[in-house]
């Protein structure tokens, strides 16, 4: 299975590098540096990379990629969603997964790396479990140990472990109750296509081992689920609600997808009008954006990114609001609006400067949008209620709805 | 690295702890500590734990290099495995394990072996884990270590399953057998699994699966070929090829799946809603090698596959790729609108790709085939030389379909050839030019003669190409480029590259006439102007079809070291029973553990009866279990849930179960606590001589039983929704005397207990009983009614009609087989009993003494009156008596808010033998105990009776109608005790 793995930053350092089986000199990573220079973008290094005795399979993430080391079949899938996962660890350890957090606490990752595989094989993987074998850090935490001596490493073994449901702790304690669920949608767009992509993250702090049942009013409009683990997949397919233990701490319960069919709106409009002249060495640039169908919600950080065509030497606009930066070397144009308000559009207009030995650009640029709204999930999807079984307190409980930009994309 | 080696030695844990942070720090960044391992190793057994896992980390990155000095560590382990606390047995067994040494494989073997047995499953799976370790250490370990896998495939935890199947993957993947005993229990437990077992297991069981079942499109293949087969036949072999057709038809059986085959189907489909990409890739991998193959999915999502600019290239390829094959005459227009737009992007690779896959979809689809060829020669004038050189290539290909039509485009192309730089182009329009010379005549010599002055600068197989062209030309039109043609040769024959010195020797021989030259140059035309078939433009997808979906070596399409073929199907399928489970022996080392291990039930693996359709021959085989505790026969046999017809009753069912096991699971701690005391029901006991009995009954449940139980709790846990229905059919699912029943609610009993003294074998029991338990439990339900309220015209069933089942069989009951049937008399001594009729033969060579009934464990509420002891049993002797049970069955406090009758319809049809009168009642008659109520219609019959027991009522009412139809209706105040009626009447009625 995956023999080593090691983490490089961007500037093509091997800033950390684990063994399960016998060593592998760092040397193979030479091959994946070779096949980084032929990508270009890091996004297009291929996931998988065959070498004389080695197959390098990576992922990039945070600005670090993470590229394990395997010797014989398996699934990439497998490598490549465990690496995830691991980042996902490191991430949920650390509030953040940086080279910079990941050298700080470079013991703790190298225990937790220790747990997660054997020989090659993940072991133990669930957050819940690897946070009862190795603590978190936490300032308090650290004082205490450098004072007492006392350790980060847990002697027994998670009680998760034995259980029939290994993501929940047992024993735990709070004395707020709490369960929020975040709901975030995302919009992938592209021409007349548009998909929404979206995700319920929860945050559950509950004494004991509740039994928690969520339901929707309109949960015929996800097409396409996939679940934690503590789903109950048969109550979801014959009530359509979701019933679960729920780990303790933060999880993603669900990804969902919403169908073309059931579409709403799309919650902006952009009328743009690009043009190169034939002859002459300018071009026209007129882009305006505007809401439309937000339930009267704002739309907010707003942002559009446009990737110029080679020629375009430099371009000289006025934005009505925001600010735009445009870097002739990468050809990136990036407009940064912020908030928007009615009856107010933002505009930005003026002159594209062309290369004049250079021909027209034949292709149009690509117009990639950001934005965020609150309290607005954009395929109507509407948590209906919450119920607990098996405890006896009440605890508190919030719903939160954002909608987001995914995949956005505007082709001019 | 001094000041570490002092912190090391000092007495302090805190400095020890920081030097080893500090150490391990360095191992993280790869620089080289080696030189401290004589002081870390020190550290091995140090109090502080976190110390001692730091060690650990030190101790298996060097121990491979330093071999002596790790052999010091190994005794800390194999003290660390005897040690109470489980982790800590683990834990040392995966350092032991992983140090690799191969002095001390023995150790390891030990370790492992002794590991195999923990009774913590978590470190029976770090055994699992430890396995493939040794294996690559010491490949001469197999066969030990496969012993120790068949033991380890055997367990019955999730925690275990992926770990051993990811050892077997490792070890001995070829050792398909051993699956056989345990591959239903693998595919009921998948759904519990941790993901990544999930994904080994699955990926074994799609090889597995293709070793013992039948192609599931086997039957379509054979309908393809039909037509095929007529296609090219003229029509009087038609007439025969059909005549053979139906001749050759009867013989082969029609295709049915084996419900093994459909077991691993369902029990997969829900782990496609896994967060784990890997679990969902491994489950549509084994859909698209086992499953029968479904036509149009992925033609309604074609927009997903839109490519965005912002997607990396592999993406945009693959994008590409699945548009290209999703193409036909519907969609093609919207998908060269796409494909137009892609043609515009910076990414010229991602350009050419298009391009490539415009010319697919002209090949395939011929409307499109003008339009496609248009838009490419409009390419032919793009700035970019890389899509107009790509462009060439894909025309070159499409005009060889029909190149008459097209001499416009070839002279277009001929002009080309003094822009275009690309190599591969010049190539292809030189052979262009060359193959269709006659549709241009005149541009051919000219271009002759152009690439006659270039050809020494040309490349190689640009020059390959004017050799081509000047011979083809020299073939046709001599008289203009003879000389043209000596010329090239000329070059050719001096040239570098010795393919161009070979093929203009070899063309000249061909086609200029001299005394040597022998026959081949009157051939020379035909050889180099035959007609060519047109090129198939293929996906470079297309040749990896026989790699495993979704593996490596299928990404890569190289064979990657490891990787499994994946076998065809066989032609007949090997014997199904193997994989039936005859014995399940499960010795546990002490009790205690033991009932640790069943508190972990699985979360959500339900083992419906379909998924153990033939084990009723289960009780045939004796059992040889040593131990102290019993081990038991599966109790599995279910002839049920396939004629399942109704959806939502099975929906409800597996809510029910749902719900069900919750309040098991809420149940469990008392029902532990107590499970030794209460519960039983008939315990009989034999005893030879005056040994002492041990009061350690009851407590070998398997989980197979489990399992079992489920599956009846859910039978009488139909349609009810409402708390105090579900407390009922508690109440009365609990009342059955079947230990499948009992266990819905206490897991730890066993229907006999046949309590021995310890040093002689104890006896297997078999509660299961061999064919149709579900009238059993139906029987057991209570249902046996008297027909004390019914007048006096009911036809009273006779004895012979009544079904008997076995109780204990003969080789399990070491001689003893009881038999047990309900005689559907009353029970003399108290009227509420139910009676069953006993019957014990003595089939041993000698004689049993003293049969009595031991101390009978009933639910509250259930009373039992037993037969009197038996003395004495001679070898072949029957006995016979009877016992009367209650089971408690209306004194359920919540059923007087369900008073009121419940009506329960269902429709069947009967077959043509059952439909007389006589048939009709005597198919109801069979099945319970009901008294036949006269009723003024022709095609009506009613049936009435009441419960032993409570005295619930029961209303049969069949109205037939014509061509057999039916209508059955049963009125009842029990709930469950209706529906199992009706499941039952519609059986007997049907079959």
């Amino acid at each position: 299975m995956i023999h080593s793995l090691f983490l490089i930053n961007h500037t093509g350092d091997i800033f950390l590098e684990k063994h399960w089986k016998s060593v592998v000199s760092r040397s193979v990573c030479d091959y994946f540096f070779e096949a980084q220079e032929k990508a270009g973008e890091a996004d297009n290094v291929p996931p998988v990379i065959p070498t004389p005795h080695h197959y390098l399979v990576s992922t990039h993430r945070d600005r670090i990629f993470f590229v394990a080391v395997i010797q014989s079949e398996v699934p990439p899938l497998f490598v490549i969603e465990f690496l995830h996962r691991v980042a996902e660890t490191l991430q949920d350890y650390f509030g953040e997964c940086t080279e910079a957090a990941i050298k700080d606490n470079v013991v703790i990752v190298y225990e937790l790396l220790e747990e997660m595989l054997d020989n090659g094989f993940p072991l133990a993987t669930e957050s819940n479990i690897l946070k009862e074998l190795i603590k978190p850090p936490t300032i308090l935490r650290s004082v205490v140990n450098t004072i007492t001596g006392s350790s980060n490493v847990g002697d027994q073994l998670p009680t998760g472990q034995l259980s029939n449901i290994p993501w929940r702790r047992a024993g735990v304690k709070y004395t707020n109750n709490e369960a929020y669920f975040d709901v975030t949608e995302e919009i992938d767009a592209i021409i007349d296509k548009s998909e929404i992509q979206g995700v319920i993250d929860a945050c559950i702090k509950l004494t004991g081992m509740p039994d928690l049942t969520l339901s929707f009013m309109n949960p015929r409009l996800l097409d396409d689920v996939s679940f934690h683990p503590c789903v109950r997949f048969k109550r979801w397919e014959s009530e359509r609600v979701l019933s679960f233990i729920p780990p303790d701490g933060n999880f993603r319960l669900m990804s969902y997808h919403v169908s073309s069919q059931n579409l709403v709106a799309i919650p902006v409009y952009i009328k743009h009008n690009i043009s190169f002249r034939e002859s002459g060495s300018t071009g026209r640039f007129d882009v305006t954006i505007g809401p439309k169908q937000t339930m009267g919600k704002t739309v907010e950080s707003v942002l559009m990114i446009i990737h110029m065509p080679k020629g375009v030497l430099n371009m000289t606009l006025t934005a009505a609001q925001g600010t735009y930066t445009f870097d002739p070397v990468t050809k990136m144009l990036i407009w940064d609006i912020g908030k928007i308000t009615l009856p107010k559009l933002p505009t930005l207009r003026g002159v594209i400067s062309l290369q004049s030995t250079a021909p027209k650009p034949e292709e149009n640029p690509t117009i990639s949008v950001q934005f965020r709204i609150q309290q607005l999930a954009v395929s109507g999807l509407k948590v209906n209620r919450l119920d607990m079984y098996g405890e006896r307190y009440k605890p508190f409980k919030g719903v939160k709805y954002v909608t987001k930009a995914g995949k956005f994309q505007v082709r001019t | 690295h001094d000041d570490l080696k002092e912190m090391l030695d000092s007495n302090k844990d805190s400095l020890k702890l920081e030097a080893m942070k500090r150490i391990v720090a360095m191992i993280a960044r790869g620089k080289n500590t080696s030189e401290l391992f004589p002081a870390v190793v020190k550290n091995v057994a140090c109090k502080n734990i976190e110390v001692k896992k730091l060690v650990y980390v030190y101790l298996v990155r060097y121990a491979e290099e330093q071999q002596d000095l790790a052999l010091l560590s190994i005794s800390t382990f194999q003290r660390g495995l005897k040690d109470p606390n489980q982790l800590i047995r683990a834990s040392a067994l995966r350092v032991l394990s992983s140090i690799r040494v191969t002095i001390i494989v023995p150790i390891m073997m030990l370790a492992i072996k002794e590991a195999a047995s923990d009774m913590s499953p978590y470190v029976r799976k770090t055994a699992a884990h430890a396995i493939p370790k040794l294996y690559s250490l010491d490949q001469d370990q197999k066969d030990q270590l496969i012993e120790v896998i068949e033991k380890l495939l055997a367990d019955k935890t999730t925690l275990v399953a992926g770990s051993v199947v990811m050892a077997f993957e490792e070890v001995c993947p070829e050792r398909i057998d051993l699956i056989h005993k345990n591959y239903r229990k693998l595919c009921n437990l998948l759904i519990d699994v941790e993901e990544w077992g999930q994904v080994v297991i699955i990926n074994m069981l799609t090889r597995y699966a293709r070793t013992q079942f039948l192609n599931p499109n086997h039957n379509e293949s054979l309908l393809e070929e039909n037509p095929d087969k007529t296609f090219y036949g003229s029509d009087d072999e038609e007439s025969k090829q059909e005549e053979m057709d139906t001749a050759l038809l009867p013989k082969r059986k029609p295709y049915v799946m084996d419900p093994d085959h459909r077991l691993l189907l369902r029990n997969t489909k829900p782990l496609l809603q896994s967060r784990n990409a890997a679990v969902v890739m491994a489950v549509a991998q084994l859909y698209f090698h086992l499953a029968p193959k479904a036509e149009g999915m992925f033609e309604p999502h074609l927009k997903s596959f839109y490519i965005r600019s912002t997607d990396p290239t592999q993406i945009k390829v693959l994008k590409l790729e699945v548009m290209t094959n999703l193409a036909s005459e519907t969609n093609i227009s919207i998908i060269l609108r796409e494909f137009q737009t892609y043609i515009k992007s910076q990414d010229k690779d991602f350009v050419a790709g298009t391009i490539q896959a415009i010319g697919r979809c002209a090949t395939n689809i011929d409307e499109v085939r003008d339009t496609c060829l248009n838009g490419l020669v409009q390419l032919l004038s793009n700035r970019d030389e890389l899509v107009m050189a790509e462009s060439v290539v894909v025309i070159k290909k499409l005009l060889q379909m029909q190149p008459s039509q097209h001499s416009d485009i070839i002279r277009h192309m001929a002009k080309l050839i003094d822009n275009i730089m690309v190599p591969m182009a010049r190539a292809s329009i030189l052979w262009l030019i060359g193959e269709y010379c006659e549709h241009v005549p005149k541009i051919a010599p000219d271009v002759l003669r152009k690439m006659a002055k270039s050809f020494t600068n040309e490349e190689d197989i640009v020059k390959l190409q004017i050799i081509n062209l000047a011979a083809k030309l020299y073939l046709t039109n001599s008289k203009q480029t003879k000389l043209l043609t000596q010329y090239v040769l000329n070059l050719a024959k001096y040239d570098q590259n010795y393919d161009i010195r070979d093929r203009a020797r070899f063309i000249r021989q061909l086609i200029v006439p001299t005394e040597k030259s022998g026959v081949l140059s009157k051939y020379a035309k035909k050889l180099f102007l035959a007609q060519k078939p047109a090129p198939v433009l293929e996906s470079s997808f297309k040749d990896r079809d026989h790699f495993q979906l979704g593996s490596l070596s299928h990404l890569l399409n190289s064979k990657a070291g490891g990787y499994q073929e994946l076998p065809d199907w066989p032609n007949s399928a090997p014997d199904p029973a193997v994989r039936n489970v005859e014995v399940s022996e499960w010795t546990k080392p002490s009790g205690r553990e033991k009932r640790k291990e069943k508190v972990e039930k699985p979360f959500y693996s339900d083992s419906e009866g379909e998924s153990e359709p033939t084990e009723s021959a289960d009780s045939e085989s004796p059992t040889a279990s040593e131990s102290e505790s019993m081990s038991e026969i599966e109790s599995a046999s279910d002839s049920r849930s396939d004629k399942e017809s109704d959806e939502e009753t099975k929906s409800d069912n597996e809510k029910n179960k749902k719900k069900a096991r919750k309040e098991k699971s809420k149940k469990r701690d008392e029902s532990e606590d107590s499970g030794q005391s209460e519960g039983e029901e008939k315990t009989v006991k034999k005893r030879k001589g005056k040994e002492e009995s041990s009061s350690a009954s009851s407590s070998s449940s398997s989980t197979s039983e489990e399992s079992s139980s489920e599956n009846s709790s859910s039978e009488s846990e139909e349609d009810s929704e409402s708390d105090t229905e579900k407390k009922s059919r508690k109440k009365s699912s609990t009342a059955k005397p079947s230990p499948r029943a009992l266990e819905a609610k206490q897991k730890e009993i066993s229907l006999l207990d046949l309590d021995d003294f310890s040093s002689s074998p104890t006896f297997q029991t078999s509660p299961s009983p061999n064919t149709s338990s579900k009238s059993l439990n139906l029987d057991l339900q209570g249902l046996t009614l008297t027909d004390t309220t019914v007048p006096s015209e009911v036809v009273s069933p006779s004895l012979g009609a009544v079904k008997t089942y076995e109780l204990l069989h003969r080789i399990t009951g070491e001689g003893l087989s009881v038999e047990y049937c309900f005689n559907r008399r009353p029970f003399s001594p108290d009227h509420t009993m139910v009676s069953v009729q006993m019957q014990f033969t003595n089939n041993s060579e000698t004689e049993l003494k003293n049969l009595r009934i031991g101390e009978p464990k009933l639910q509250a509420g259930m009373r039992m009156q037993g037969f009197k002891d038996i003395a004495i049993l001679q070898p072949g002797q029957v006995a016979a008596d009877t016992l009367g049970i209650d089971f408690y069955q209306l004194l359920n406090p919540s059923a007087g808010k369900l008073m009121g009758m419940n009506e329960i319809k269902e429709k069947l049809t009967l077959p043509e033998q059952f439909r007389s009168d006589q048939a009709i009642v005597q198919r109801v008659m069979s099945i319970a105990n009901l008294g036949r109520v006269p009723c003024g219609l022709d095609n009506e019959y009613r049936f009435a009776a009441r419960t032993v027991s409570g005295g619930a009522l029961v209303l049969v009412t069949l109205v037939t109608k014509d061509g057999g139809m039916a209508q059955l209706t049963i009125n009842c105040e029990k709930m469950v005790i209706g529906t199992m009626l009706v499941k039952d009447i519609m059986q007997a009625l049907t079959q």
